[in-house]
């Protein structure tokens, strides 16, 4: 009896430690309850950022020509074509994205995109976007905007246009979002948003007048050569300029290159 | 033969016991050491946030300096965020990996979050106590405020689960900055406190355009009457001054109903007309005031250094700037006799290390940084106030206060008004209920404004039906009905795994098994 016994007691112990050892593996329990409910707290707050489906959309809307966008009223639902540009970010299943075609440039802000989607915008890619048309502190952009990618298309890689004559001219704005290039221009001032890690603010003058431009840090972070080019800027230093033709409360170009002259 | 079973036995019940620990990575709950060496060497993590304001990271740098002179044993590396909502998101990646900062700026609302890590925050209540090392220790190189002196509104703020997980850092409120001028201008005289109607009546008739199609008051293409910076802190404001329900200590999510829903139709009304936008859809609410494109500019204190035309900071180029007399107010209310304005701004909270020599270096640096020093010198920097009586009634405080004015800069009178707006006010100061989950329903309550904003704006049909489905969507966005359940985010855990199910049989088969083997043994002794 008592040998039966003991062989019953370690089998009960042996497969007692072997389901032990299966908690690590699967973590189904209230060992790992505390990273659950953190995770599930977090991904919470990561869709907090996310548009919510309201399908908005009340009517349908024939793709534009960038007349018929420029001409359209804010807040109207508009429908467009255009190449990407330029990708500034994804998070949350939102990705903000520069596009152009030879008539004009769009700001795509946070459009809605799958992480797997987001890595077809190659420089290039032709898409159709659907949302609406929006103006925050001056930039105008596309706003609660979904997208396709148009098969099939020709790639459009837009050639930087010299916007140097446009500075301090009602033509300027014309071109908004538009990939331009300056040239001949002094730096007046850099400052950090903060100590590294973020947005580079850059006051460059032409003709004595200043304006303001920007390395916008999810467009080009700390590990590109813009970011290192600009950062090792002094007072006085004239460049060229290459960046998309960004507004905030006036012109605020976000560069993507600079040369400095010999 | 009963030796070998014993030993077979003996290992294996270690077995089990390493097994069920393995994977396990709780802290184990911090204790306040008998001794701390004041002379070992620590190094300690400080995770704080500016407001893109270079002075407040020179505040944080001197304060370390200080207190490193003070505590040459131990180094403080100071991390710095612009975003609340960074440090939240780092915090948590960093809780999985046992990588948290020691001390870091947060909100209650992310403490509670926190909290859901077993003993990853130290609660403070024994620290504070601490007749050596707690406030107004006996043993501390600085001259630290007791409790009694932390303004007890201000420190109850950090108390979840009937702890004191969190002390103030700086504290504020919302403030309404006004355009006098143009209040005037359109025949109104600013009443003693605002009310919603009373903005909304003002806005309406700001939006009166001339015959060449530019807005009357300002002769300009722009005008938004009333812009809301965070429309989260709008629409619990709006139902805490009606004493309608939004949450309740226990995480049930209230702010689904008819009530809300008139006041979302309310707004939808003045969206629709473009008298009223958000800082989300428009932008910053002090750009358009400055620019004469605003008269109702609601923002927080702690931003009154950009408002104004002339205000020390300013976004805007210097010929968008419009002359007008700016006057800073309470935010609007629907019982101007009973005013509430929430209470908000940075707490600090301390995370749970292995060594409690090293905690313990940590509860001292945050303890100083609530000397009058730091207190002082970071409330000046916007329109905070310190929260330390200790610190309101210093001589130096109570002077910067009265030298309104002296100056656009350290003086700015805009800035040192808002200060005084919380001041006066911090009795009708309130927050809201802190769970896990609080931060997400926060966000869904301005959310709620900014969807209903944007689709009135866009002609979009308004009814009952779209505000049954934008509460359908905001629960689903921000899983607020696992909330609901208790304020813990779990969800229904379903039934056991099979695993455990076997586990439990195990044990029961077991200690069964046992009280045979002891009955049959008593029975056999008897015998």
């Amino acid at each position: 009896m008592k040998k039966f016994l003991t062989l019953l007691l370690v089998l009960a112990l042996a497969m007692t430690a072997l389901i032990g050892c299966t908690n690590e593996a699967e973590k189904p329990e209230t060992e790992v309850e505390v990273e659950t409910d953190v995770e599930t707290e977090v991904q919470a707050e990561a869709e907090v950022e996310a548009e919510p489906e309201l399908e908005t959309v009340t009517e349908e809307v024939a793709v534009m020509t960038y007349e018929e966008y420029v001409a359209a009223e804010l807040d109207a639902p508009v429908v467009i074509e255009a190449y990407v540009q330029g990708k500034q970010s994804w998070w949350d299943n939102k990705a903000t994205v520069y596009a152009q075609d030879e008539d004009g440039a769009y700001f795509m802000y946070e459009m809605a995109c799958s992480e797997e989607d987001y890595a077809l915008l190659e420089n290039g890619t032709k898409i159709r976007v659907s949302g609406f048309k929006a103006e925050w502190a001056g930039e105008v952009e596309i706003v609660d905007a979904t997208f396709e990618i148009v098969e099939g298309a020709e790639a459009y890689i837009a050639t930087p246009v010299d916007a140097t004559a446009w500075l301090g001219t009602d033509e300027l704005i014309k071109h908004q979002n538009e990939l331009v290039y300056f040239t001949g221009l002094t730096v007046e001032e850099i400052t950090f948003k903060n100590e590294g890690g973020d947005d580079i603010y850059v006051k460059l003058s032409k003709d004595g007048q200043t304006y303001d431009f920007c390395v916008e840090y999810y467009l080009t972070g700390e590990d590109t050569e813009v970011y290192q080019a600009v950062s090792a800027l002094n007072t006085g230093d004239v460049i060229d300029v290459t960046g998309f033709l960004y507004w905030y409360e006036g012109v605020n170009t976000h560069i993507t290159s600079i040369t400095v002259a010999e | 033969m009963k030796k070998f079973i014993t030993f077979l036995i003996f290992p294996l019940i270690i077995l089990v016991i390493l097994c069920s620990c393995h994977g396990k990575i709780d802290s184990k709950p911090f204790e306040i050491p008998k001794d701390f060496d004041e002379n070992a060497h620590y190094e300690i993590s400080f995770w704080a946030k500016n407001d893109t304001n270079i002075t407040q990271t020179e505040i944080y740098k001197n304060a370390i300096d200080d207190f490193q002179k003070l505590y040459p044993n131990i180094t403080v590396n100071l991390r710095l965020y612009n975003d609340y909502g960074k440090i939240y998101n780092d915090v948590i990646t960093n809780i999985s990996t046992g990588t948290t900062p020691n001390v870091c700026i947060t909100y209650p609302d992310h403490i509670a979050t926190y909290l859901t890590g077993k003993d990853k925050v130290v609660p403070l209540d024994y620290l504070m106590s601490d007749e050596n090392y707690g406030l107004g220790g006996k043993k501390l190189r600085f001259d630290s405020p007791e409790k009694h002196e932390i303004i007890p509104q201000f420190l109850n703020e950090g108390v979840l689960s009937s702890r004191q997980y969190a002390l103030p850092f700086m504290r504020s409120t919302e403030a309404c900055y006004v355009n006098k001028t143009y209040v005037e201008k359109l025949g109104f005289t600013l009443p003693e406190a605002l009310t919603w109607d009373f903005i909304f009546e003002v806005s309406e008739k700001a939006l009166q355009k001339d015959n060449d199609g530019n807005f009357a008051v300002n002769g300009q293409k722009v005008m938004i009457p009333f812009i809301y910076k965070s429309t989260d802190n709008m629409m619990i404001h709006m139902l805490k001054q009606l004493n309608l329900p939004y949450s309740d200590e226990n995480g049930n999510i209230l702010i689904f109903n008819q009530h809300t829903e008139k006041l979302l139709f309310d707004i939808a009304q003045h969206a629709q007309s473009r008298a009223f936008s958000t800082f989300k859809i428009s932008g910053y609410p002090a750009n358009f005031l400055n620019a004469g494109q605003c008269i109702f500019a609601v923002d927080s204190t702690a931003g009154a250094t950009w408002m104004g035309c002339d205000a020390p900071l300013i976004d805007i180029s210097e010929e968008k700037l419009v002359k007008f007399e700016t006057v800073v107010m309470e935010i609007p209310q629907f019982d101007v006799d009973n005013p509430v304005m929430i209470s908000q701004g940075p707490s600090i909270c301390l995370f749970n290390k292995q060594d409690s020599g090293e905690v313990m270096a940590s509860w001292l640096f945050m303890q100083y940084l609530l000397t009058n020093d730091v207190q002082i010198s970071y409330s000046m920097t916007e329109g905070y106030v310190p929260v330390t009586s200790k610190a309101q009634n210093s001589q130096q405080y109570t002077s910067y206060l009265s030298s309104s004015g002296d100056d656009n800069n350290l003086y700015y009178s805009i800035k040192l008004d808002a200060s005084k707006l919380l001041l006066d006010n911090t009795d009708n100061t309130f927050v809201t209920p802190v769970f896990n989950g609080s931060a997400s329903l926060r966000s869904a309550a301005g959310q709620m404004i900014e969807e209903i904003t944007k689709s009135s704006r866009r002609n979009e049909k308004v009814d009952s039906e779209y505000i049954q489905k934008l509460y359908g969507d905001m629960n689903s966005l921000y899983r607020l009905s696992d909330i609901s359940s208790g304020g813990s985010a779990k969800k229904e855990l379903g039934p056991l795994p099979v695993q455990s199910v076997i586990f439990l049989g195990c044990l029961v088969t077991l200690w069964l098994l046992i009280i045979i083997y002891v009955i049959i043994c008593r029975k056999k002794a008897q015998k």
